[in-house]
């Protein structure tokens, strides 16, 4: 605590109101990991406490951990929570840490605190849902309970804002109190436990017992110990006959004989009423086998009209304003090289990754909702059962629609499934889930193929198709956790269990700061390798090895001398991308995408998209020098259009190639974001390189089939 | 569930209709005692079956007045009653 600064951890019960407490001390001051999701890698804040030990105003440091019910972690985001709690030369190794509990369902919560308190870390409890407590005729006596529990209670009320400053207050007494309290252990070791603490205590150096308990039972998920310490830990395990499984039921119950009183005296209950009555009701509704479902339909109707048909509002807007921006650019600086890479290249990549920010927006904002409303819990148990026949969890199903968005944040919410193999199979399929980066894709193809006709005169032939892609995606997804699933040997058992939150009215706040975090990560993560993408690709096009570029102008010019004007300038264009860098390219893997209806124009779009998809779109329109706006579907789309096939003389997209193109672009991992963030979160590469080579299996085998039965 | 041989008559949560009540007796499965134990389900608390998930599983059930926890029907056959 140098210099006033403070390190405050913050945990907790799930719905016990952590994060909302974590809005209320840190407002908008808080960081987050890479990208945003409904569970985060690591949340941060800060916030400021006045005069604390002669200093000013201390500046504290606010690490917000995964909830959970016991420091035995559960699944793979919860190991960290010991992973900081037991090192204390971890960075984020706190001078404090707040414990928030659930005042409503005391004795639960309670549970955690007793086994942080015995891990001799200064603790302060924050009561909160002490108006939850109320309505179910609860009175809870923080002093008597700071009594009896030997550290500061302090009542707040996390979505109101009250008790926040007496938090702030009770966090600062801690940090200046001076002298260390005895620690009073909540649990105390018994039989050859005793001489097992002692021994690890002495070797690594540990003045705590519960501390030396946790060595024992948690090494393997200790970050900071290396193999052969943990070697030596297993080695006392057994030198010892310590039962880790028997130990810890043993210490939950004697931990509960020890809340029992304590809760008993200091909660009057005066004929306990229930909670929320319409969160019943409304559970009788939403879980129903049929309302439930119907229910689930309209809201995923709801969420697709949101970003199919709202969000083409603002995107149309941001089209033509970077059109404009364009044109404009073009018009003011002096024609050259620098202009061209200026306009065609950089401000039509940026246009390019903004025009999806209403969608990624939206989206966000709409998961955030479902979350915070309760509604999620309640999907994924009406979900459970069909999704375990796929080999998938019931927790499956909110990766499965975040990957709507995007699949790199959904793939970071499989954290929070305990069982390690149904989180891999969950992050193996995710990617198929069509993602916000294959729309303008859907959407320029099924223009040219898809007749805007309607059918039943209610629905749009073009939006049927659109979903249908859709629908492809989610049943290409099961369909591959199932094939998978027989491939994967299953080592552990599934779990389930999940606490209902009740029903709650979004907190607006925190919808906007998820929707304003994800879209400031999107612009920027996607947004660099879109923009290296297009500059590296306007390179690659304008220029060719050599004076190639140059020797195939003068031979069209040569060959064409009494053809019109236009047409020559059409050919030199053509053929001066053809002998580019990029063209090469695309010529060169012509041969492995003729199969599919493809050209060596369409293979350097599918080259470059490989890095990732929203590039395609793009690329076709570089590649088909349009200049100017890129986005713009309409010229685009005539550009295509009026395209031969140079072998046939037909139109080039003809619908055996547009739906072979967009069955390819449904299953085709096309994502390097995706690649890494895979790789991350399953160690290696073996994952990831499976997923890649079965999911381009899975898109060139489709693609050839549907080209091979329309053409 | 091997554990739970002897007592396959044992009613257990899995056994509750909908709106039935029962008191927690005792767990058939260690590791899944664990997490009932750390989630607040104990010996002598009073649990209630609120709802039943399409096809029959999951279901939910009320625990000691407190909150409401669904759980699969193979993870509540592990709760027995008295």
């Amino acid at each position: 605590m140098k210099q006033g600064n403070i390190k405050v951890a913050l945990v907790g019960n799930p719905n016990a109101g952590k994060s909302t407490l974590f809005n209320a001390l840190t407002g908008l001051r808080q960081k987050t990991g890479n990208f945003p999701g409904v569970t985060v890698e690591k949340k941060s804040g800060t916030f400021r406490i006045a005069g604390v030990n002669g200093h000013d105003e201390a500046h504290v440091t606010l690490v917000d951990l995964p909830g959970t019910y016991s420091i035995y972690p559960k699944s793979k985001d919860e190991t960290v929570v010991m992973d900081i709690l037991a090192n204390p030369k971890h960075p984020d190794f706190p001078d404090v840490v707040v414990i928030v509990a659930d005042a409503s369902n005391l004795q639960r919560n309670l549970l955690l605190f007793t086994e942080i308190s015995d891990l001799g870390i200064p603790s302060v409890l924050a009561l909160n849902m002490l108006d939850v407590a109320g309505s179910m005729n609860l009175t809870v006596n923080a002093v008597q309970l700071a009594m009896q529990l030997h550290v500061p209670v302090v009542r707040i009320n996390a979505r109101t804002g009250e008790g926040i400053k007496g938090l702030k207050e009770a966090v600062k007494q801690t940090v200046e109190r001076t002298e260390k309290p005895v620690l009073q252990y909540f649990y105390e070791p018994k039989g050859n436990e005793i001489g097992l603490i002692n021994e690890v205590k002495a070797i690594h150096h540990l003045d705590n017992d519960y501390v030396a308990l946790q060595y024992v039972c948690q090494h393997d998920n200790f970050s900071f110990l290396e193999q052969p310490v943990r070697a030596r830990l297993d080695a006392l395990i057994e030198k010892y006959g310590f039962d880790e499984n028997n130990f810890l039921a043993n210490e939950t119950v004697a931990r509960y004989e020890k809340i029992k009183p304590i809760v008993s005296k200091a909660v009057k209950s005066e004929g306990v009423i229930e909670q929320p009555y319409w969160t019943r009701k409304l559970d009788s509704i939403l879980l129903h086998r049929v309302w439930g479902y119907v229910t689930f339909a309209i809201v995923l109707l709801i969420v697709f009209q949101a970003i199919f048909a709202w969000a083409s509002y603002p995107m149309d807007m941001i089209d033509v304003g970077t059109a404009g921006a364009i044109e404009w650019v073009k018009g003011a600086l002096p024609p050259g090289v620098l202009n061209d890479l200026l306009t065609d290249g950089i401000m039509a990549g940026i246009g390019g990754i903004i025009i999806f920010i209403p969608q990624i927006a939206i989206l966000f904002a709409l998961v955030a909702v479902l979350e915070e409303s309760g509604y999620m819990a309640r999907v994924m148990v009406i979900m459970d059962k069909l999704m375990r026949r796929f080999g998938l969890n019931g927790r499956s199903v909110v990766p499965l629609i975040s990957g709507v968005a995007c699949a790199v944040p959904a793939i970071m919410t499989t954290r929070s499934i305990s069982s390690r193999y149904e989180r891999l199979l969950t992050i193996l399929v995710t990617p198929l889930m069509s993602c916000s980066a294959r729309l303008p894709i859907y959407t320029i193809l099924i223009a040219l193929v898809v007749p805007e006709t309607k059918v039943l005169g209610l629905f749009n032939m073009q939006g049927i198709v659109l979903f249908g892609l859709y629908l492809l995606g989610l049943l290409g997804a099961l369909g591959s956790a199932w094939l998978l699933s027989l491939f994967i040997p299953r080592k552990e058992p599934s779990y389930f269990m999940l606490e209902m939150p009740s029903y709650k009215l979004p907190r607006w706040g925190h919808v906007g700061f998820s929707m304003y975090e994800s879209v400031k990560s999107f612009v920027l993560e996607a947004g660099k390798v879109i923009m290296a993408i297009s500059i590296i690709l306007w390179v690659l096009a304008s220029y060719g090895p050599g004076e190639s570029m140059n020797v195939a102008e003068q031979q069209v010019v040569a060959t064409m001398t009494t053809a019109p004007q236009e047409q020559i300038d059409a050919a030199v264009a053509s053929a001066r991308l053809e002998s580019s860098y990029a063209g090469q390219f695309g010529r060169f893997i012509e041969p492995v995408i003729k199969p599919l209806g493809y050209d060596w124009k369409i293979g350097i779009a599918l080259l470059a998209s490989f890095a990732a998809r929203e590039v395609f779109v793009g690329t076709m329109a570089t590649i088909y020098s349009i200049s100017g706006d890129t986005e713009d579907v309409l010229t685009v789309k005539q550009r295509l259009t009026q395209e031969k096939n140079p072998e046939t003389g037909t139109a080039m997209f003809s619908s055996a190639v547009c739906y072979s193109l967009l069955m390819f672009y449904v299953f085709a991992m096309m994502c390097m974001s995706t690649i890494a963030v895979v790789y991350r979160e399953t160690h290696g590469w073996k994952w990831p390189l499976i997923q890649l080579a079965y999911m381009m299996a899975l898109a060139y085998g489709s693609a050839f089939a549907v080209y091979q039965l329309l053409s | 569930m091997n554990l739970n041989k002897e007592r396959m008559s044992a009613r257990t949560v899995s056994h509750l209709k909908k709106g039935e009540k029962g008191i927690i007796k005792s767990f058939s499965d260690r590791a899944m005692s664990l997490k009932l134990l750390e989630m607040g389900c104990l010996p002598g608390c009073e649990v209630r079956l609120d709802a039943i998930a399409p096809f029959g599983d999951p279901i939910c059930i009320n625990v000691g007045g407190h909150y409401s926890l669904s759980l699969r029907l193979n993870e509540a056959a592990v709760i027995e009653l008295e």
